[in-house]
């Protein structure tokens, strides 16, 4: 189900080398209005990683993950994503590497005004040449990965439920195929069991549909399950950047107080 | 006051870079073609009422006004070119932009801005889509078709508006009214207003789009962008009317 054609059209910037980084962030910081919310974060996600940020709200993550989609540049430092430095990149430039990328946002963002088929098929119809009945099929294809069936194509985003929203935005976010997945707090706001099913699809995906995720989250739990390295992100700095038994063991009271549950972020 | 002088130019600012913005990505693929007729839909179809009815009454308005005082000057044969001269050259242009452009700009404004507060733009942006020319272009593209044929309708009701309240209440001779005011008027009065719609298309859907993609703050900001929306397009056509009549006269007349 690889979208050849449209990879073909565009050329776009180069694939990574096999185990090459799919991200390099050195020494950023971002300012809003005076405020400093990152405060230089350095760090690489290798091809094929699951990379978790956490930290408390107003620490940065969100921030992060959005300086590495491109939707907002740093105030100083480098961010290159597949090899290709995107910091000082115009927006139409960027177009092409957001199509390599794919972005679950918290609260879904679904177009409210789509039904949950022309969602899920707008990558689709933007980006290839597709005919109706090969878009449908696709769009079928990545809902069931989500494990949502026929029933949901015409339901509005206002009829499903916060779960449903979210593995609609996950199916949306991987209709073009992506090479890798950033996700934001993809656990928030649901209950437990919805909590679990996405945290498995995260890792299910990682089995051949999308093997490289930087997962945005607060939720130790999902980082558990997901995550290959943790990065503890506290007052916009990492505390800690690691596997996630050396994180757990880290000697940083900060890092521990975050962990116990205490820490709050600050910027 | 640093502050308000600093927001101010900041909007200017960034209205100017939007529209920077526009007419780089002039250029769309031919599927958003469908996207113009849909906005002509939305902003021309669905705003002829309010333009009819304000062109109309407009023109009564007018002609009933300068018909009372003209002839205390015994110069009431005249206020058939007056009024056409008024209507063809400002009122017609300016009031549908103001009318309707109030009307397609808060539309405009509160679907862009709920867009943005629940990140559909952004979602547009990761998924390598140009939301510039997928939201931005089609709206203009529309407004600068819209606006001229809007007011060439509130040009020609708001004429004959003027014509039919002379004939009701003031017995005036259609056939003569209808000549010295054709005599009167040269076809660059009309080009004069028409050239200001196109414009005023610009300018109205560009802030409208400008304040729906700088929506902050939810949906408080949602209706605080909104109702900036109406005084910003009332006082950019009442502003640029004056820059666009002098700079109009000095090139035309």
């Amino acid at each position: 189900m690889r979208l050849r054609a449209r990879a073909q059209r565009e050329p776009g910037p180069p694939a990574p080398a096999a185990g090459g980084l799919a991200v390099e962030v050195d020494d950023v910081r971002k300012r809003f209005e005076g405020k400093e919310v990152l405060r230089g974060v350095s760090f690489g996600v290798e091809r094929g990683e699951t990379l978790v940020i956490m930290g408390g709200s107003g620490s940065g993550k969100t921030v992060t993950l959005r300086l590495v989609a491109g939707l907002i540049r740093p105030s100083s430092g480098t961010v290159r994503v597949f090899g290709r430095r995107i910091d000082d990149l115009g927006e139409e430039d960027l177009l092409p590497i957001r199509r390599r990328m794919g972005y679950v946002f918290q609260g879904a963002a679904l177009f409210d005004s789509l039904s949950v088929l022309e969602n899920v098929a707008y990558p689709l119809r933007e980006h290839t040449s597709l005919g109706e009945a090969e878009i449908r099929a696709r769009v079928r294809h990545f809902l069931s990965l989500v494990g949502l069936g026929d029933e949901v194509l015409a339901l509005l985003p206002a009829e499903l439920s916060g779960g449903m929203r979210k593995r609609v935005g996950i199916a949306r976010a991987l209709a073009p195929e992506p090479q890798m997945l950033l996700f934001d707090e993809p656990t928030a706001g649901l209950d437990p069991t919805n909590a679990r099913l996405v945290a498995e699809l995260i890792v299910q995906l990682r089995g051949g549909v999308c093997d490289t995720a930087i997962v945005v989250t607060h939720d130790l739990e999902l980082a558990r399950t997901v995550a290959e390295r943790v990065a503890i992100l506290i007052e916009g700095r990492f505390a800690a950047l690691g596997t996630l038994p050396a994180v757990l063991g880290s000697g940083d009271p900060a890092v521990q107080a975050f962990l116990a549950g205490e820490a709050r972020g600050t910027t | 006051m640093d502050t308000y002088l600093q927001r101010t130019a900041m909007w200017y600012g960034g209205v100017g870079l939007l529209t920077a913005e526009v007419l780089r990505s002039l250029a769309l693929p031919p599927r958003y073609f469908r996207l113009i007729i849909v906005e002509i839909e939305v902003m021309g179809v669905r705003s002829l009422g309010v333009a009819a009815t304000a062109a109309v009454f407009t023109g009564m308005v007018f002609a009933l006004q300068s018909a009372v005082n003209m002839a205390r000057f015994g110069a009431e044969n005249y206020v058939g070119p007056l009024a056409a001269l008024a209507i063809l050259r400002e009122l017609g242009p300016v009031l549908t932009a103001i009318l309707v452009g109030g009307k397609v700009a808060s539309g405009i404004t509160a679907e862009l801005g709920s867009m943005k507060v629940t990140e559909q733009i952004d979602a547009l942006r990761t998924l390598g889509v140009n939301f510039i020319k997928r939201l931005i272009v089609p709206r203009v593209l529309a407004a600068l078709i819209v606006f001229p044929l809007l007011t060439v309708l509130a040009d020609v009701l708001g004429v004959l508006g003027g014509m039919v309240i002379m004939f009701v209440e003031r017995g005036a001779d259609m056939w003569a009214y209808w000549n010295t005011t054709v005599y009167w008027v040269l076809p660059r009065d009309f080009l004069m207003g028409v050239g200001k719609s196109f414009f005023f298309g610009a300018i109205v859907t560009l802030i409208g789009c400008y304040n729906g993609l700088s929506t902050t703050g939810g949906t408080e900001g949602l209706g605080r962008a909104t109702t900036a929306t109406v005084v910003h397009v009332t006082m950019g056509v009442i502003v640029s009317d004056f820059f666009l009549t002098k700079l109009m006269l000095m090139i035309f007349w």
